[in-house]
């Protein structure tokens, strides 16, 4: 008998979470982490009002969501090792040129 | 108090302090480990509300994909710690500032919704087989388009990260 207000509300605060943790955190790799995190909130968000609505389209965009968050770490993560090789560092504030 | 109810608010307390170890954690592989953790919870969080194959989704797509893939890197490269950098000192406390200004801003949205007198009925009272075949039978017929431009999408994503890590001959990787 939980309200779905509740699920917005924890929902909101893992993404809010989420949010300080990219502007806080230097490491390139939890900055990553953070944004996994607040597609999760965004996750949880539509889960939940699938559930009020009593329609599957909900569940199936996280399924979607999800696809696309693999596709995002894959690219995502290569960038970052390739960083690493020419700088030998994965710290958010040495990454300001774009030549390498 | 009812049983999910219970359940719920454990779930919820759990969430939000792995959340907050994930970034306050200054070693990369324990933030990895606090996510996987959050991960979990809030896949139980999708059983609760009647999303069986969602949750499992999540166990095994992020938890176990994702995060061994995140894993993987951070044990690669070894940079698991970060030496503190000076760069932009009062940038932290922005952060703060901004991070609780985003939460309240949440917070109003949902209060204003008027969406607290809708109350979900516990999962048992839900028929999970059904579910999944009506959420099987929308993703072949309604979205089979998304989910054919979705294997596209996975195949340019793993083409991406060879074409990005891979060394050329002779010249810089």
């Amino acid at each position: 008998m939980v309200p779905v207000s509740y699920y917005l509300v924890i929902s909101g605060i893992l993404f809010a979470l989420g949010a300080a943790g990219v502007m806080i955190r230097r490491n390139a790799l939890v900055v990553f982490m953070s944004v996994e995190l607040m597609l999760n909130a965004g996750n949880l968000a539509f889960v939940a009002f699938a559930r009020m609505h009593n329609t599957y389209s909900g569940q199936l965009f996280v399924f979607f969501v999800m696809t696309v968050a693999a596709a995002e770490v894959a690219v995502g993560l290569a960038l970052i090792v390739t960083i690493f090789r020419t700088k030998n560092s994965i710290n958010v504030d040495q990454m300001n040129s774009l030549k390498g | 108090m009812t049983m999910d109810m219970f359940v719920f608010l454990v779930l919820a307390l759990i969430a939000i302090a792995s959340a907050v170890g994930m970034l306050v954690s200054r070693n990369g592989i324990y933030a990895a480990l606090f996510l996987v953790m959050n991960f979990m919870t809030v896949a139980i969080f999708y059983l609760l509300l009647g999303a069986p194959f969602i949750a499992l989704a999540q166990v095994t797509v992020y938890a176990g994909a994702i995060m061994v893939l995140f894993l993987f890197v951070i044990m690669l490269l070894g940079a698991e710690k970060l030496a503190p950098t000076t760069t932009l000192p009062y940038q932290r406390y922005a952060a703060y500032v901004l991070g609780g200004l985003l939460l309240v801003e949440l917070g109003y949205w949902v209060w204003r919704g008027a969406l607290t007198g809708v109350i979900l009925p516990p999962p048992s009272e839900y028929n999970a087989m059904a579910g999944i075949q009506g959420m099987s039978k929308l993703l072949f017929s309604k979205y089979l388009l998304p989910f054919e431009v979705t294997s596209i999408l996975l195949l340019v994503a793993m083409i991406g990260a060879i074409v990005l890590t891979i060394k050329q001959k002779g010249g810089r990787g």
